[in-house]
């Protein structure tokens, strides 16, 4: 209960004009200091080599690819130090730190299901199955921002072709390695370990779909899905499995990893659309990564020429 | 009592500690050390502040009253108006760096997306409490209604953290970790609440006795 009127307010309470004053300047310098964060960044950036090498073995790339686009390529150094990698860490920051432990030679990646010749290749051979290409390829995170990425690979469609699909085989499942003693985000059910995606067998066949080993004409980095990962450039990111050691063809569309954590908000196909938001947020607009302006997001990202007719007659909003 | 005295001679210092978070950000932009997204970095770090502010300043009254030291009190009003600072801060972050002041943008969004919404709302209820955190706002308005409005600051924590918690994609560790600490910090009040309405009839709290305002 209180008693009488409020207490005076003590002489010592009151804060000195001065203070005041104080408090009014920095809430004005609000908005300064965001502008001088802003253009500290910019200077830099000016002052910061283009490049960082990485100390992946060189590959030997041999075609450049007309799928490549002519867009100014993200820097390797944001490439190698902002990814999404959740087996290493579920900030953009701990993979690049984490994943070098995980030790990729050897590796083999098992090649079964509805397939004639089932087979399992060691990762030096499959390096050597078709000629390594360079090709430049946007890449879109569903989480708003992109970047552009020097891949090196060959067409996934060079591997089906040697294990021979049997009729029965209509959707491709890819399994990220699952080695929790180093993968220690894996110790948390953060996501159904081991990571998996898929695709429909035409969009595993499109010669867009790239199965990759490097990045800049060297190895993949470690927090960059080495030692092969797949890289399917007209849908979100995280359908571009990484550190793939299983490759499964099967009859019925199978789970995936995100699809599994939240059915809403990532669906089967994933495609990049700018009209069809996450349940969240908006999709219309993205995040180069490098640029101050967002810029509108593109159609399958840009790479509706190649794809679109893979979607005829199908409602994107249901089918997201 | 000698802290007591000290109160007036410290708040200079604590002041500048307050302002080391933001100090530390503006200096790693400066370096060219935000990384390879630094707007979202930006974004992330004034939202964070704004809730470990926020908590600092729910936390004043459990402990004042449970470690017995009524002058935490005057430095609330500081800790209060950082919420403020590194709320507003995250705030012009959403509407200049993320949405480029484009209005009809922004409205879809608030109405749209409930993490925004949320957050939205969580800033909004801030302002009033900065407004009125003058000590001629307390005057005019009277203790009491100046303590009844500034419970806003709960609705404003909590809406805070649901922010976090919705737009989180799926590792939710840090928004369930200020869960924790705003409702236990609300529980406090439950529990002080209680108490003292328990306290027999004429026998004030010596809580509302020492109340500043």
């Amino acid at each position: 209960m209180l008693i009488g009127k409020p207490h005076d307010i003590p002489s010592s309470e009151i804060t000195p004009r001065s203070m005041y004053l104080n408090r009014r300047k920095f809430l004005a310098g609000a908005a300064a200091a965001g502008a001088v964060a802003l253009a500290g960044r910019a200077a830099g950036e000016l002052l910061r080599p283009g490049l960082v090498s990485a100390d992946g073995a060189k590959l030997n790339v041999t075609v450049k690819s007309p799928f490549s686009t002519t867009e100014k390529m993200t820097s390797l150094e944001d490439i190698t130090h902002y990814n999404n990698y959740y087996e290493f860490g579920t900030d953009k920051y701990s993979p690049a730190k984490n994943a070098q432990a995980l030790r990729t030679r050897p590796w083999s990646v098992k090649v079964d299901g509805e397939v004639l010749k089932p087979k399992t290749f060691d990762i030096d051979d499959l390096i050597k199955l078709a000629p390594m290409e360079e090709r430049i390829y946007r890449h879109r995170c569903v989480e708003g921002w992109s970047i552009v990425v020097p891949w090196n690979g060959y067409s996934f469609s060079a591997l089906i072709n040697q294990v021979q699909p049997t009729s029965k085989a209509k959707f491709v499942q890819f399994v990220t390695d699952l080695d929790r003693s180093v993968m220690t985000g894996t110790r948390e059910d953060i996501l159904n370990w081991p990571y998996t995606e898929g695709l429909r067998m035409d969009e595993a066949m499109h010669p867009l779909t790239l199965l990759c080993f490097g990045l800049y004409g060297q190895e993949l980095p470690k927090q960059d899905g080495a030692p092969v990962r797949i890289v399917v450039p007209w849908k979100y990111g995280f359908k571009s499995c990484k550190s793939i050691v299983h490759i499964r063809f099967v009859e019925t569309q199978p789970a995936t990893a995100w699809n599994i954590e939240s059915p809403v908000e990532y669906g089967f196909y994933s495609n990049v659309n700018p009209n069809v938001d996450h349940p969240r947020w908006s999709q219309a607009t993205e995040r180069r990564l490098g640029d101050f302006f967002k810029r509108k997001t593109l159609m399958f990202n840009g790479y509706g020429d190649q794809v679109a007719g893979l979607y005829t007659g199908m409602d994107l909003r249901k089918y997201f | 009592m000698t802290a007591d005295r000290l109160v007036p001679y410290s708040k200079p210092f604590v002041f500048l500690l307050c302002l080391v978070p933001m100090g530390l950000l503006v200096r790693k932009g400066v370096e060219g050390l935000l990384g390879a997204n630094p707007i979202e970095v930006i974004t992330h770090s004034t939202g964070d502040w704004t809730l470990i502010f926020l908590c600092i300043t729910l936390s004043i009254t459990p402990l004042r009253r449970l470690l017995g030291l009524p002058w935490l009190v005057r430095y609330r009003r500081m800790t209060g108006l950082f919420a403020f600072f590194h709320g507003f801060l995250h705030f012009m972050t959403y509407i200049w760096l993320d949405q480029f002041f484009n209005v009809h943008s922004m409205i879809k969004d608030v109405a749209k997306r409930p993490f925004i919404t949320a957050g939205f709302t969580a800033f909004v209820l801030m302002v009033p409490l900065a407004i009125t955190s003058t000590a001629g706002m307390i005057r005019r308005l009277g203790g009491r209604r100046w303590r009844i409005l500034h419970r806003l600051i709960y609705v404003s924590a909590c809406a805070g953290v649901i922010h976090y918690y919705w737009l989180v994609k799926a590792d939710e560790t840090l928004p369930l970790r200020f869960a924790a600490i705003v409702g236990a910090l609300l529980a406090c009040r439950a529990v002080f609440y209680f108490r003292d309405r328990r306290r027999p009839a004429g026998a004030p709290a010596a809580e509302h006795a020492e109340r500043v305002t």
